[in-house]
C-alpha cells in the first residue's frame, strides 16, 4: 500500500484538488469549503515536497495515465526542473490556503465563498497539471483550466472594476491559450506526435519547415501573453489590482511562474537550446524585451499611487529578469532563471499579502491612505519592508542571491550591457520600495483618518512564513541554488 | 411563446426523443461515436429548448440551477472518483484495468462510470450558462443566494 501510495504521489498532486473541489462545491458551507481547500493544499505541499526528494534521490520519474504507456497515453515527468516549479506553486497555494480565511471573509460575499475555494482548488489543480505533464496537449488541457478558473477568481474582486479587469485578462488570456494550441497542433502535425519527449526526437527531421518554425513562434507569443512579457502586458496590472487580496498573492507568485516554465519547457526540452537559440535568433528577441520589461515596469511602478497597482507594474519588471535568464540559453543563464522564479514568487506573495492586509483594515490602499501606518501596523509594515528589500536585491535576502546569479550570468558571456540594465533596474525598485516606505513610516497620519489597529494575526503568520523564507534562502543560498543548477542541466540535456 | 399551439405541441412531442436520444448516446458512447460531452449538450438542448418555449421561470422550476450545481460537482467527482478508485486498486490514475475481475471488463464500467460523470457536468454546466444569460437584466434570485 505505502508503494502504491509513492508510485502515485505524481497524479495525486493534481488529482487531490481535483475531487477537493467539487467537495467544496458540494459542502456548500464557507468554513468547511476553507477547510477542505486548507488540507488539499497542504497535502499538495506535502506531496511536492515528497517528490522533490524522490527525483533529487533517484532521478526523473515517469507515470503512465490511466495506465496507456507513454507516447500513447497522457505521461506526467517528473525531473529536476519541475519539481522545483511544483514546489512553489504548492508551497505559496498552502500559505494562500492560511490567509485565504480572514481575506475571504472582508472581501468577498458569504453565500459565494465556497464557491471561491474550489476556484482556487481548480488553479491550484491546473498549475499543478502545467508543471507535471509530459503532455504539450495535456499541457494546453491544464493552462485552460488554470486560466478558467483564475478568470472567475478574479471577477470576484470587492470593486465593479473587478469583472472589466478579468473580462481583460480573459479575452488577452483567451488569446495566449489559442495560440499555444496552434503551435501545438502546428508540432503534431508535423511530428504525429504530442508526447513532448518523443516530438523532441521527431522535431530534428523536420526542422527546417516553416510549419514548425510558425509553431515555435505561436508557443512563444501564447506563452509570453500569459506570463505578460512587454508589451504583452496591458492585462496584467488591472488582474493583479482588483482582484481579491488573496487571489492577487496566489497569482502573482505562481501563475506568471508557471507559464514561463511552460515556454522553457518547450523550448529547451522540446525544440532544444540549439534549435531556438542558434538557429533562430529568438535569444535576442528576448533579451531586447525582457531589457524593455524591466526598465519600464519599474519606470511604470515608480509613478503608481495604488499599492497593489505598483506590485503588479513591478511584476511586469521582474517576469523581465527571468526572461533575460533563460534567453542566454547558458547553463547559469537557466539556473538565474529558476532562482529568480522561486524567489520573486516569495517575494511577491510577501508583498501582496501584506497589501492584502493593509486592505483588509483600510479597504483601499493607495500611498496616502497607508500614511503613517508602520507605527499602528508594525508587523504587516514590517514584512513589506524586508520582502521589499529583497525586491530590491539587498543582501542577505533570497532577491540578492538571484541578483547576484543572474549577474554573474550576464557578465560570463560579456554581456556588460545587460549588467547595466539589471543594475538601473534594480536603483527603480529602490525607488519605488522606497515611495511605500516613506509612506508607511516618514508620513504622520492626517486628521480624519482612522487609526487601524494590527492585521489579523493568521494573516501575518502567512506573511512572515514568506518573508523568513525568503530571508532563510538570502542566508543559506545553496540548497535553492544547487537545486536550479540541477534544473539547468536537466532541461539542458545532461540528465536529471 | 405561450400562444404559439404547434411550437408547443411540437416541443412537447420532440422533448422525450431528444432526451432519449441523449440517454442512448451517453450509454452507448462507449461503442459507437459520442461520448459524455456529446450527449450532455444534447440533453442540455431538451432542457434548453422548454425554457425557450414554456419559459425560464417553468425551466427553472423543472430543472433547479440549485440542483445543478450539485450535479456538476457530482459529475466531477464521479471523474475523479473512478480514478481514484482505480489508484485504490492498485493501479494508476483512471487505469479502468483495475476496475473489475478483468481488464475488458474494467475498461467497460471504467468508460460507462467517467462518460456519466462528464455527461453529468456537462448537462448541468451548459444549463447553468444557459440560465445565467437568458436571465441577465432580470430580477431574480440567483444572484443573491
Amino acid at each position: 500500500m505505502i508503494e502504491q501510495f509513492f508510485a502515485q504521489m505524481p497524479a495525486l498532486v493534481i488529482v487531490l484538488p481535483l475531487l477537493a473541489a467539487p467537495m467544496c462545491v458540494l459542502l456548500h458551507r464557507a468554513a468547511l469549503a476553507w477547510f477542505v481547500y486548507l488540507i488539499t493544499a497542504w497535502a499538495c505541499f506535502g506531496l511536492a515536497f515528497l517528490l522533490f526528494v524522490q527525483v533529487k534521490i533517484g532521478g526523473p520519474i515517469s507515470y503512465a495515465m490511466g495506465g496507456w504507456p507513454p507516447p500513447f497515453g497522457i505521461e506526467l515527468v517528473l525531473d529536476s526542473f519541475n519539481t522545483v516549479v511544483l514546489l512553489l506553486v504548492t508551497g505559496i497555494g498552502a500559505i494562500c490556503s492560511l490567509y485565504a480565511k480572514a481575506s475571504v471573509a472582508a472581501e468577498i460575499a458569504r453565500e459565494r465563498a465556497y464557491l471561491f475555494y474550489a476556484a482556487m482548488l481548480l488553479c491550484l489543480c491546473g498549475l499543478a497539471g502545467i508543471t507535471v505533464t509530459g503532455d504539450a496537449f495535456n499541457l494546453f488541457v491544464f493552462l485552460e483550466i488554470s486560466s478558467l478558473s483564475s478568470y472567475g477568481l478574479i471577477a470576484m474582486g470587492a470593486k465593479r472594476r473587478a469583472l472589466l479587469s478579468a473580462f481583460q485578462y480573459l479575452i488577452m488570456g483567451t488569446i495566449g491559450g489559442t495560440f499555444m494550441l496552434i503551435g501545438i497542433g502546428f508540432l503534431y502535425m508535423m511530428t504525429g506526435s504530442l508526447n513532448m519527449a518523443d516530438i523532441a526526437e521527431r522535431l530534428p527531421a523536420v526542422a527546417d519547415t516553416r510549419t514548425v518554425e510558425a509553431g515555435l513562434a505561436f508557443i512563444v507569443v501564447g506563452a509570453s501573453l500569459k506570463f505578460a512579457l512587454f508589451p504583452l502586458h496591458v492585462w496584467l496590472p488591472n488582474a493583479y489590482t482588483y482582484a481579491p487580496s488573496s487571489v492577487s498573492a496566489f497569482i502573482a507568485a505562481t501563475a506568471t511562474k508557471v507559464a514561463v516554465y511552460a515556454l522553457m519547457r518547450f523550448l529547451f526540452t522540446v525544440f532544444g537550446a540549439a534549435y531556438a537559440f542558434d538557429e533562430l535568433p529568438l535569444g535576442e528577441v528576448l533579451m531586447v524585451l525582457a531589457v524593455v520589461a524591466m526598465l519600464s515596469g519599474s519606470m511604470a511602478a515608480i509613478f503608481q499611487t495604488d499599492l497593489k497597482r505598483l506590485l503588479a507594474w513591478s511584476s511586469i519588471a521582474q517576469i523581465g529578469y527571468i526572461v533575460m535568464g533563460f534567453a542566454l540559453a547558458s547553463s547559469a543563464g537557466i539556473t538565474a532563471s529558476v532562482t529568480h522564479m522561486v524567489n520573486h514568487g516569495i517575494i511577491k506573495g510577501a508583498l501582496f499579502m501584506a497589501a492584502g492586509a493593509l486592505f483588509w483594515r483600510l479597504r483601499t490602499i493607495s500611498l496616502n491612505d497607508i500614511a503613517g501606518l508602520g507605527k499602528h501596523m508594525p508587523w504587516t509594515s514590517a514584512a513589506f519592508v524586508l520582502a521589499g528589500l529583497s525586491l530590491i536585491g539587498v543582501p542577505a535576502t533570497g532577491g540578492f542571491i538571484s541578483k547576484w546569479v543572474l549577474l554573474e550570468a550576464v557578465i560570463e558571456p560579456g554581456h556588460y550591457w545587460l549588467a547595466v540594465a539589471i543594475l538601473v533596474s534594480s536603483l527603480m525598485a529602490l525607488i519605488y520600495i522606497g515611495r511605500v516606505v516613506e509612506s508607511l513610516y516618514f508620513r504622520e497620519r492626517t486628521e480624519g483618518q482612522a487609526v487601524p489597529g494590527e492585521a489579523p494575526p493568521i494573516m501575518l503568520v502567512a506573511t512572515w512564513t514568506l518573508v523568513l523564507a525568503n530571508i532563510a534562502i538570502g542566508v543559506h543560498a545553496t540548497p535553492l541554488v544547487g537545486a536550479a543548477e540541477r534544473a539547468a542541466t536537466a532541461l539542458l540535456g545532461g540528465g536529471a | 411563446m405561450r400562444e404559439h399551439t404547434v411550437l408547443r405541441v411540437i416541443t412537447k412531442l420532440l422533448i422525450a426523443p431528444i432526451i432519449i436520444f441523449a440517454l442512448y448516446v451517453q450509454f452507448h458512447g462507449d461503442y459507437s461515436p459520442g461520448g459524455g460531452f456529446q450527449a450532455g449538450v444534447v440533453f442540455a438542448a431538451a432542457i434548453i429548448l422548454y425554457a425557450l418555449i414554456f419559459g425560464l421561470a417553468e425551466a427553472r422550476r423543472a430543472v433547479s440551477p440549485d440542483v445543478l450545481r450539485i450535479t456538476a460537482a457530482l459529475g466531477v467527482l464521479l471523474f475523479a472518483g473512478t480514478g481514484v478508485y482505480a489508484m485504490l486498486q492498485g493501479g494508476n490514475f483512471l487505469d479502468y484495468d483495475y476496475l473489475a475481475h478483468d481488464a475488458i471488463h474494467g475498461q467497460h464500467y471504467g468508460l460507462l462510470l467517467v462518460e456519466f460523470g462528464v455527461g453529468l457536468t456537462v448537462v448541468s454546466t451548459i444549463t447553468s450558462i444557459f440560465y445565467v444569460f437568458a436571465g441577465r437584466g432580470r430580477r431574480t434570485n440567483e444572484h443573491e443566494t
